[in-house]
């Protein structure tokens, strides 16, 4: 009956060239009844990646195998509803979080990178992602000599928070690993931003960017090896932004 | 300084910028700028002392100095008095009347455009409610063309999106097959590449190319790079038909996007140097959205809606083909949720209109605001009673590029069915020929062996 309804389209062979919603049939000339449904399904996932709670005293301690020093700061967004409608609230530490880093002692020398890592528009993404991701990346920047600043987990926090936390801790680089806005299929994707001498005044133009990090997109090792090259080169170069370009990926032994 | 009692309570504005803002509908990128009206009460006065305006004072007190802005100087310089004439004597609030007033039909729209200033469009549709802009809009017919002729009146085409996150030419050509046999693309094929390079933009360029000759398809094509990058890939010898750019409402907003109104006017001359669009010179395609001057630290204390009205100025200057209001991608810190963004949605499209552009819009939200697919339905509907000129086409609404949901294939289809509203002439004949959609608008069923379907086996 339902077959009837709604022929299947004869293109549906076409789907093996992209994972876009095409071939998806029709009634009359609009959504068949699952599409419309599977549509709402993809939705309500993102919606409720967006809108669930993050526990950065959970992520801290699942993260302490990797990096014994871990701090849990806040930004200066009070709430969900406060981060989402001011992005600039999460771009600066709380006064209590500005004033407990200002009070560690200073390392010396400085760190090579500071690390922070945080729920952002995904908490999702958090806390499946970044385990998997430090545990591929510490290692390959301990090879490479880098000094590592205490890591910190902050709740709502956004990108631009990686200059005050870095400048604060005095490193010479800083990294923010966080959940990026959830796409349709897409909830709990990890995004990377980097920027060689943190600090105030500086802008998206100042940073680069490693996206789409999940079991599904980008795999943890490989992502792992780019931004450790990225960081490798901003250090070689003392500098981060368009100029500063990823070296030829090689494919990683093991990745599929 | 602007002055109003109501009530007997006594409102004060200090200039023309912050009445404009004053007035606006309440959205959370006005707040985020700290320029919003402080309570409904502030808000409906600044309403009424902007009604009483006279809309000469927008041409004696610029909202961003003359000295400081190329826009200004651009909206100013340009402003043509003779067309100004049958309503500078008119305040905001008696252009509203005029524009709702039977007598005033599309002939008197289109005349008076030029002598509308894109201050004076977002002045008046602040005093205007959304029945009042999807009104006026309708009367509004904006006619431009390429192969295919896009705006005429009983007519809605679809811009057709067929993005891939790797650019994969395969991937893109499938979901081109899939929306033209939704009778989509007859605005343009326009891809958004995941890579801005020329040799990239060429590359596709040219596969657009080849699928609008081998088919004989009544469009045209476009790659939606950075301005540089076409015209790097235009003198490199790709098939070029439409040179897109965002822009924004102000000098410094579109110097944080890399352009100038001189670098605009280059890339215009070398598309139209190529010879592929006929006498219309249409050959722009220009994206805009209410946020982005603040996005990028440059909106000079003015409202959202005022600057993308701004950029309507900048827009027109140049002849687009087509103009795109990507009213709810910016995020909810601009449009918090579905009622900010079907209002920003109606405002940029009349705005536009009145200005005298070919506007669509992106109908489109992203999962962290307060929106959902009821409210992109009920923005569509609208717009579609407004006499959009075109709206996206997407698959299935999912743009797996981007990351955001637009209006799917089959949305387009539905306003069509609903209004009547039929394709792009060329392109409803072609769809006739190609056996797609009959003359009574319903798609028709596929056989295995369409042409479309040839070059991609199984």
């Amino acid at each position: 009956m339902a077959a009837d309804l709604v022929p299947e389209d004869g293109w549906v062979f076409l789907r093996r060239h992209t994972a876009a919603r095409i071939a998806l049939g029709r009634s009359g000339g609009s959504l068949p009844t699952r599409e419309t449904l599977g549509l709402a399904y993809a939705q309500a996932l993102a919606r409720d990646a967006v809108r669930a709670p993050f526990d950065p005293h959970a992520l801290a301690a699942a993260l302490r195998p990797l990096a014994p020093d871990v701090l849990v700061l806040e930004s200066a967004a009070p709430d969900r509803a406060a981060f989402l409608a001011r992005p600039d609230l999460g771009r600066r530490l709380s006064e209590r979080s500005a004033a407990l880093l200002a009070a560690l002692p200073r390392s010396d020398p400085p760190p090579t990178l500071a690390i922070v890592v945080s729920d952002g528009l995904s908490a999702l993404a958090a806390e499946r992602q970044a385990s998997p991701l430090l545990a591929e990346l510490l290692p390959l920047l301990r090879a490479h000599g880098f000094r590592l600043a205490p890591l910190v987990v902050v709740r709502h926090a956004r990108v631009g928070l990686l200059d005050p936390v870095g400048s604060a801790l005095g490193a010479e680089m800083a990294l923010i690993l966080l959940g990026e806005r959830p796409g349709l299929g897409t909830p709990d994707s990890l995004g990377a931003y980097l920027a060689y001498s943190p600090g105030p005044g500086r802008t998206d133009a100042d940073r680069n960017c490693v996206s789409n990090i999940r079991p599904e997109g980008l795999v943890a090792r490989e992502a792992a090896a780019r931004i450790a090259g990225l960081l490798a080169a901003a250090r070689e170069f003392r500098l981060t932004g368009p100029a500063l370009k990823e070296p030829p990926s090689r494919p990683s032994l093991g990745a599929k | 300084m602007y002055t109003i009692t109501l009530g007997g309570r006594t409102h004060s504005f200090a200039d023309l910028r912050t009445l404009l803002a004053k007035a606006s509908p309440a959205r959370s990128g006005d707040v985020l700028a700290g320029v919003a009206a402080a309570s409904a009460e502030e808000r409906v006065a600044a309403m009424y002392a902007l009604s009483e305006v006279p809309l000469s004072e927008f041409l004696e007190h610029p909202l961003i100095p003359y000295e400081a802005d190329e826009v200004t100087r651009l909206i100013l310089d340009t402003h043509e008095r003779a067309a100004f004439a049958p309503v500078s004597g008119l305040t905001v609030g008696g252009l509203r009347d005029w524009l709702l007033a039977y007598e005033t039909g599309a002939p008197e729209l289109s005349a008076v455009a030029p002598g509308l200033t894109p201050e004076m469009a977002a002045a008046v549709s602040k005093v205007m409610r959304n029945q009042d802009l999807v009104l006026v809009a309708s009367k509004c017919e904006v006619v431009t063309r390429f192969r295919s002729t896009v705006g005429l009146r009983g007519r809605l085409s679809v811009r057709l999106q067929p993005n891939h996150p790797t650019d994969e030419p395969r991937g893109i050509a499938a979901s081109i097959i899939d929306g033209l046999l939704y009778g989509c693309g007859d605005a343009v094929i326009g891809i958004n590449p995941a890579t801005d390079s020329p040799e990239r933009v060429g590359e596709l360029l040219r596969m657009l190319d080849d699928l609008i000759r081998t088919y004989r398809i009544p469009t045209q094509s476009c790659v939606l790079a950075h301005v540089t990058t076409q015209m790097a890939a235009l003198e490199a010898g790709a098939p070029l038909d439409l040179m897109f750019q965002s822009i924004a409402g102000t000098e410094a907003a579109n110097s944080s996007f890399g352009i100038s109104l001189g670098l605009l006017g280059e890339a215009r001359r070398a598309a139209l140097g190529l010879g592929r669009c006929g006498p219309s010179g249409n050959v722009m395609y220009f994206e805009t959205g209410q946020g982005s001057c603040l996005s990028a630290g440059a909106h000079h204390g003015c409202d959202q809606q005022t600057l993308e009205a701004r950029a309507y100025g900048v827009a027109r200057a140049f002849r687009p083909l087509l103009v795109n209001t990507v009213v709810g991608f910016i995020g909810p810190e601009y449009l918090a949720d579905g009622k900010q963004i079907i209002r920003a949605g109606l405002e940029d499209h009349f705005c536009g209109k009145l200005l005298g552009l070919p506007m669509g819009v992106d109908v489109c939200y992203t999962n962290h605001s307060e929106a959902d697919q009821d409210d992109m339905d009920t923005l569509l509907t609208l717009l579609g009673a407004a006499g959009v000129n075109f709206v996206m086409g997407v698959p299935g609404g999912d743009d797996i590029m981007l990351g955001y949901q637009s209006s799917s294939f089959h949305d387009s289809h539905y306003l069509r069915q609903l209004l009547g509203r039929r394709p792009a002439p060329e392109f409803e004949q072609w769809l006739g020929e190609m056996r797609i959609q009959g003359r009574d608008l319903r798609l028709q069923p596929i056989p295995g062996q369409h042409a479309l379907l040839g070059g991609h086996g199984r």
